[in-house]
C-alpha cells in the first residue's frame, strides 16, 4: 500500500521532463538580463555568461549568490531565489549559449578521505582554514565557511572558481576525494569535546582567559575572602 | 617519629618557625599560587605525555584509526601525537589538560605580575625577586612555544618557520644563530629532538630552579602587605602557615586542578589531526600561535614592510617587530624597579604595598603598557577578527596601527585621572554607590541627599 502511494506520488512529479530552455529564457529576461545582457553577452554591470557552463550557473543559483543585490560586494550564500525546476531551466538556457563545464557528479561514499585531505591541505586550507571554517583573504574578500555547503556545490565551486577563488582542474576522481573530505569535515567527530569555532589558537586563548583565568580569579577571591566571624587576633611575626 | 627526625636533622626549630610563618590575608596574594599549581599540573600531565611522544623526524606511513590521514607520510613525532590522541588511554585528555594548563599558566603569571606591579611590590628589597619573576615569565613563554611546536603538525611548523625567519633577520649574526639553533636550513631533521630537550629538560629545570629561588626569597623577605590597622613596615599581619594557609593553599590547588581538568575534558584544544602533518610547501589559515606569543605575531602583522640597508647588509622588516620590540619590552619590564627608583629617588625599604591609586603615574604607565601589549595581541588575530565581524582585514590593520600609538597614551591618562579622583573620593571603585540619591520635597521639587 505504502509503496503504491509512493509510486503514485513519484509518478505525479516524475514525468522527468527535460528542463525547458525557453522557460529558462523567460526567467532569465526577468531576473538576469538587466546585468548580464539580453542574450547573456554581458553588459555594464555583469560579465558575459556565454560558455560559463552548467556548473557555474547551478552553483551561483543554488547557493543563492545570484541574483546579486550589490555588485561591489562579494556574493554571499543565501536562500536561493528560484525553486529547483526554475534553476534547472535557467541552467538549461544559459548552458545553451555556449560550451562550458557541466555539473560534476560526486559520490562521497566512494571518496578516498586521505587523498582528499592532502588535496585540501595543499590547495584549500590556506584560505578556507584547516577545518573549512572559512578565512579572511584580504582586499575585502573572504573565503566562506564550507561547513554548510552541499557536495555538488563544493565540486562546482572548485572547477568554476567563483569570485576571487582560483579555478582548479582536478581529475574527476581527485575532485570526488576532495569533496568527500570536505563533507567529512562538515560532520567530523570532535573527540576532544566542545569545538570552539575551529579557528585555532585565537578562540583557545579567548577561552583560556575568559573561562579559565576568569574562573581562577573568582576562585582566588573565594578562597582568599576575609571571613568576618573569624577571631580578630592577628598573628604577628 | 618527629622526635627521631629532630634528633637527626635538627629540623625542629626550623620547622616550628616555618609553620608559624605569617601569610597576609588578601585574595590577590593567591594569584602566584595559581601559577604554581598550574605548573604542578603541567609537570604531572607532561610526564604522562612524555611516555608516548616520540621526538623523531623520521618519516613513517600512518596506519592508525584516523581515516582522513591513513596512508600519508608524516614524521614519527606527528604520528605519535595522533596515537596519543586516538589510541592511548586518556591520552587526548592528558594532552588537552596539558595544553589548557600551559595557556592558563602563562595567563596566571601575567595576572600575578600585574598585581605585583600595580601594588609596587617590586620595590626595595624585592627587586631580585622581580627579576626572577620576569625570567620565569620568559621561560614559561619559551616552554609554551617549544611545546606548541613539538607535534610537528602543519600549524606549528608554520610557527617554527616564522621563528626561524625572525632569528634569521638579526643583522650580521642571524644566519649563525639560526644554524646553531636549527642545525641547518629550515626545515631540519633535528629540530624536533632539539625542541624536545628544551621543553622537557632544560626549561623545566630552569623553571623549577627559579621557582625555588622565587619562593625562597619570598620566605626570607616575608610577605609584603597592604596598609591597615596594626600593619607597619616592620611586621606582617595575617594567618599562620599552619593550619590556615596550608588548608587554603591545598584547597586552591585542588580547585586549580579541577578547572584545568574540566577544560581539558570538555573543550577541544589544538586538534592537530585537522591540520595534517607539516609540509613545507603548504600553509593553512588562520595561522596563529598560542595567545602568549600572539603579541609577537601581532607586531609582525602591524609593522610596515620597511627594509633598510646598513653597511651593505639588508635589515629585513621582521627585525624591528620580531627582535627589537620584544627585546625592549622585556628589558623595560625587567629593569622597572630600577627605573622607578631612578625617577622617584626613593631608596627606602617598602614592606607596605601601594594601592594602584596611591601612585597614579605608575598605574598610568602600567595601564599604557598593558593596552599596548593587548592591542598587539589582538593584531595577531586580525584575520580571525575580520572573518568573525565581517570587516576587511586591511581596515583592522590600519585601525590597530593608529590605535597602537593613541590608545595607550589616552588609556594611561584616563587611568591617571581615575586614580586622582579615587584619592579624593576614597571608596573602592567597585563598592561605591553609583549615582546620587534624590529626595522629593513637599513642594514637588527634588534635592540631592548627601
Amino acid at each position: 500500500m505504502l509503496s503504491l502511494v509512493l509510486w503514485a506520488a513519484g509518478a505525479s512529479v516524475a514525468p522527468a521532463q527535460e528542463p525547458d530552455p525557453a522557460e529558462g529564457r523567460e526567467l532569465y529576461i526577468d531576473s538576469c538580463a538587466s546585468c548580464h545582457g539580453a542574450e547573456g553577452e554581458g553588459a555594464e554591470h555583469g560579465p558575459s555568461l556565454v560558455g560559463v557552463g552548467a556548473a557555474s550557473v547551478d552553483f551561483y543559483l543554488r547557493t543563492g549568490r545570484m541574483p546579486l543585490a550589490n555588485e561591489s560586494q562579494q556574493a554571499v550564500k543565501k536562500e536561493p531565489a528560484f525553486d529547483d525546476a526554475q534553476i534547472e531551466s535557467l541552467v538549461a538556457y544559459v548552458s545553451s549559449l555556449g560550451e562550458g563545464p557541466p555539473i560534476p557528479e560526486v559520490d562521497t561514499a566512494t571518496a578516498e578521505l586521505s587523498a582528499g585531505q592532502e588535496l585540501f591541505r595543499d590547495n584549500c586550507s590556506a584560505c578556507h582554514g584547516a577545518a573549512g571554517a572559512g578565512g579572511a583573504v584580504g582586499s575585502n574578500a573572504f573565503a566562506p565557511s564550507l561547513l554548510e555547503t552541499d557536495p555538488v556545490q563544493i565540486a562546482e565551486a572548485t572547477i568554476v572558481g567563483p569570485g576571487q577563488m582560483p579555478k582548479f582542474a582536478f581529475e574527476e576522481e581527485a575532485l570526488n576525494d576532495l569533496v568527500g573530505y570536505v563533507t567529512y569535515l562538515q560532520d567530523v567527530p570532535e573527540p576532544g569535546g566542545e569545538d570552539i569555532g575551529r579557528v585555532g589558537p585565537v578562540a583557545e586563548g579567548f577561552v583560556a582567559w575568559v573561562a579559565g583565568m576568569g574562573a581562577l580569579i573568582a576562585i582566588s577571591m573565594f578562597v582568599g575572602r576575609k571571613r568576618e566571624r573569624s577571631p580578630a587576633e592577628p598573628d604577628q611575626a | 617519629m618527629l622526635k627521631w627526625l629532630d634528633e637527626r636533622l635538627g629540623a625542629g626549630h626550623w620547622a616550628r618557625k616555618g609553620l608559624k610563618k605569617v601569610f597576609p590575608d588578601h585574595w590577590a596574594f593567591l594569584l602566584g599560587e595559581v601559577a604554581l599549581f598550574c605548573f604542578v599540573v603541567l609537570v604531572a600531565t607532561g610526564v604522562y605525555l612524555t611516555l608516548f611522544f616520540r621526538p623523531d623526524a623520521t618519516p613513517v606511513i600512518y596506519d592508525g584509526p584516523y581515516r582522513a590521514l591513513r596512508g600519508q607520510e608524516m614524521s614519527a613525532a606527528y604520528e605519535s601525537v595522533l596515537r596519543l590522541s586516538f589510541e592511548v588511554r586518556a591520552g587526548l585528555l592528558m594532552r588537552q589538560i596539558h595544553h589548557w594548563a600551559a595557556l592558563i599558566f602563562v595567563a596566571s603569571i601575567v595576572v600575578h605580575a600585574m598585581r605585583v606591579f600595580f601594588t609596587g611590590a617590586f620595590r626595595k628589597p624585592r627587586e631580585i625577586n622581580w627579576l626572577v619573576g620576569v625570567s620565569l615569565l620568559i621561560f614559561a613563554i619559551g616552554m609554551g612555544f617549544t611545546g606548541y611546536s613539538l607535534p610537528d603538525d602543519l600549524l606549528s611548523g608554520t610557527g617554527l618557520r616564522i621563528a626561524y625567519s625572525v632569528m634569521l633577520s638579526i643583522p650580521f649574526i642571524g644566519p649563525y644563530i639560526t644554524f646553531l639553533v636549527f642545525g641547518g636550513e629550515f626545515p631540519t631533521e633535528g629540530i624536533i629532538s632539539r625542541l624536545f630537550v628544551m621543553h622537557v629538560m632544560l626549561l623545566p629545570a630552569l623553571v623549577i630552579g627559579l621557582i625555588t629561588v622565587h619562593l625562597g626569597i619570598l620566605w626570607r623577605q616575608k610577605h609584603a602587605q597592604f596598609r591597615g590597622p596594626g600593619r607597619t613596615e616592620g611586621n606582617v599581619v595575617g594567618k599562620a602557615f599552619w593550619p590556615s594557609q596550608v588548608f587554603k593553599s591545598t584547597g586552591l590547588m585542588l580547585l586549580v586542578a579541577a578547572v584545568l581538568a574540566a577544560l581539558g575534558g570538555l573543550v577541544q584544544i589544538n586538534g592537530v589531526w585537522a591540520y595534517g602533518p607539516f609540509d613545507p610547501t603548504a600553509v593553512s589559515g588562520p595561522a596563529q600561535p598560542d595567545w602568549y606569543v600572539g603579541w609577537l605575531e601581532g607586531g609582525l602583522r602591524l609593522f610596515p614592510a620597511w627594509e633598510w640597508t646598513l653597511f651593505g647588509v639588508t635589515i629585513p622588516s621582521a627585525f624591528v617587530p620580531g627582535v627589537v620590540i620584544p627585546g625592549l619590552v622585556f628589558t623595560i619590564l625587567a629593569l622597572w624597579p630600577f627605573i622607578e627608583q631612578r625617577i622617584t629617588k626613593d631608596y627606602e625599604v617598602h614592606n607596605l604595598l601601594d594601592r594602584p591609586r596611591d601612585v597614579p603615574w605608575r598605574t598610568a604607565v602600567g595601564t599604557a603598557g598593558f593596552l599596548y601589549m593587548g592591542l598587539l595581541t589582538i593584531a595577531g588575530g586580525n584575520d580571525v577578527l575580520a572573518l568573525t565581524f565581517n570587516i576587511p582585514v586591511e581596515g583592522i590593520t590600519w585601525f590597530l596601527r593608529v590605535a597602537l600609538l593613541v590608545v595607550p597614551v589616552v588609556g594611561g591618562m584616563i587611568a591617571y585621572r581615575v586614580c586622582k579622583e579615587l584619592q579624593v573620593g576614597g571608596d573602592h571603585p567597585l563598592r561605591r554607590r553609583r549615582g546620587t540619591v534624590l529626595r522629593r520635597t513637599t513642594s514637588g521639587g527634588f534635592e540631592e541627599v548627601h
